[in-house]
């Protein structure tokens, strides 16, 4: 059975008739929809465990603790990191990028250099921006090769022993540009910099495991692999995270405080304070483990035989221009344009037949420019998007061109 | 191949907004303009510089329009163009959204508001950073300077 008909059944929201049209979903990338085992899973525990963690000394506190930690060891588990105390929870990927940003700023002088890629979405480039200025530090930016790949040759160029840290997306949210991930890491250890990746766009559709990529750092968010919006994740290496001090301060991350200092909690609370998002933490539990069931290679394989789909067809309409590499060097991620239509022109006129797509910049300007345009319109695939979606996506993008 | 519903693209696409899309009446360069002013959407970095030739009397004799905009931007801009031609400064400035909606006669959604009222918004700083009557044109003033 091919994965959508398998999963289908299991989105309430895909009964939604939009526009008169039964809803066609491909805007996964922004923010992907929620199997009913997540909604439920967090409605139980509103209704059930409700109470806040670590420092109840009462049943429903021990329950909604012990449910909390059982995310984090779910996270491990789906992420392959060798260590629960590697898995640090945020609010999301912006959050956890910014976190690092402000952890890593910290230890940063006057001429020490960050490294990040034309790619990057603003999430993990404006922290970046904010952290060289305050801190006199370089950002450099690895440029675009003409098919949409880092120009790795360029990025040996721009290391150098100022190099303290390289952030970079794992799959652009853009382009779909799938990056290799081991061989930059490689690179950057060879000067002695941090590496913070940002997954996602990577985290929901391939099969992750820290222990390979080598990472320092890896972030990505509940909310775009099935999950509730309001956490995710930041794994950080814990030779790393030891030797960091904590960026944000607030209860839960010290051992014992006076008043002009304080003791600082274990990994990985150290770098969670204040009250974390526990029913989003069972709702990403409940996520994980929808996932792990349908198992994370076929899911890759579901959505690369979509996102050809989607690219050969594309290509194929007179008019169209589609951005990117081939379907087998990108994620779920499929960026066009229609000769002669505004981006969110595009969008809306797809939003007319029931055809939810994304428009504009995607938060990603700079590759815009590079790109040399305003805005794409942009498709992304989940596990529920079936064949016959994207050939609706392409016999009504074909008609688009009449439509103003 | 399907073709968009006509109910659903034409509430959004008004034949007004279709027609001065494809044939905007006052788009490109102005010269002579002496006050001018760019900015963008930041919801999808759309662009619209709004270029007024404003007579020492205050009449705004003629305006025109560029920029990288959408259906509806482009249309609004096109539309507020004829608006303020003729008027004075302070008439022009008295011109609100209503006065766009009423012309391009769309249904348009909260999350397209934006694209209306991006030209109302550049033409206010046009008028802000323009001549008093009597005096030489200013720089154009732009929030977003161009990268």
């Amino acid at each position: 059975m091919r994965l959508d008909e398998q999963t289908r059944q299991d989105f309430p929201i895909l009964e939604r008739i939009v526009n008169g049209r039964p809803l066609v979903y491909f805007d996964s990338g922004a923010s992907s929809q929620k199997p009913r085992v997540v909604l439920e899973a967090m409605n139980r525990y509103y209704e059930r465990s409700h109470a806040n963690v670590h420092r109840s000394i009462h049943t429903l506190g021990e329950e909604a603790t012990e449910l909390y930690e059982v995310a984090r060891d779910s996270v491990q588990r789906f992420i392959g990191a060798p260590s629960r105390e590697e898995v640090v929870f945020t609010r999301g990927t912006t959050d956890g990028l910014g976190l690092i940003a402000e952890t890593i700023g910290r230890t940063l002088k006057t001429g020490d250099e960050i490294v990040v890629t034309e790619l990057e979405h603003h999430s993990n480039l404006i922290p970046w921006q904010l952290v060289a200025r305050d801190r006199g530090a370089v950002l450099r930016a690895v440029p675009l090769l003409a098919d949409g790949t880092l120009d790795l040759v360029a990025l040996d160029r721009l290391l150098s022993p100022r190099t303290r840290v390289v952030a970079f997306a794992h799959v652009s949210n853009v382009l779909g540009t799938t990056v290799p991930v081991r061989e930059i890491v490689r690179r950057a250890r060879a000067v002695n910099a941090l590496t913070v990746v940002d997954g996602a766009q990577a985290a929901p559709h391939l099969r992750l495991d820290m222990s390979a990529l080598e990472c320092d750092f890896y972030v990505f968010s509940a909310h775009k692999m099935l999950g509730p919006t309001g956490i995710g994740v930041m794994y950080g290496r814990r030779a790393v995270l030891d030797s960091l001090e904590p960026g944000r301060g607030g209860s839960e991350m010290i051992k014992e405080v006076w008043i002009d200092h304080a003791q600082w909690n274990d990994l990985p609370w150290r770098f969670e304070p204040g009250t974390p998002p526990i029913a989003e933490a069972v709702g990403l539990t409940a996520a994980i483990e929808y996932l792990e069931k349908l198992g994370m290679d076929r899911v890759s394989e579901h959505e690369r035989a979509l996102t050809r789909q989607a690219l050969e067809g594309l290509r194929r309409i007179p008019g169209v221009t589609v951005y990117g590499p081939p379907a087998d060097e990108r994620g779920a991620v499929v960026s066009f344009a229609v000769e002669g239509l505004h981006p969110h022109d595009v969008a809306a006129l797809l939003d007319a037949e029931g055809i939810a797509v994304r428009a504009g910049h995607h938060c990603a300007m700079p590759l815009m420019r590079s790109l040399g345009v305003v805005g794409t319109s942009r498709a992304t695939f989940s596990v529920f998007n079936s064949p016959d979606e994207v050939a609706l996506l392409l016999s009504t993008v074909a008609g688009l061109r009449s439509a103003l | 191949m399907s073709t968009p519903t006509p109910s659903a693209a034409q509430s959004l696409y008004s034949d007004v907004i279709r027609e001065r899309w494809r044939r905007p009446r006052h788009r490109g360069e102005l010269p002579g303009a002496n006050a001018v002013a760019e900015d963008v959407n930041p919801l999808c970095g759309d662009r619209v510089r709004l270029m007024l030739a404003i007579e020492p009397g205050g009449r705004i004799a003629a305006a025109r329009f560029v920029g990288d905009s959408c259906a509806i931007s482009t249309a609004s801009a096109d539309v507020l163009a004829d608006l303020v031609a003729g008027r004075s400064r302070e008439e022009a400035r008295a011109l609100d959204v209503a006065d766009l909606l009423g012309v391009l006669q769309a249904e348009i959604r909260p999350t397209r508001m934006r694209c209306v009222t991006l030209p109302l918004s550049v033409l206010g700083q046009a008028l802000d950073g323009a001549p008093a009557a009597g005096q030489p044109p200013s720089a154009p003033s732009s929030r977003s300077p161009r990268p």
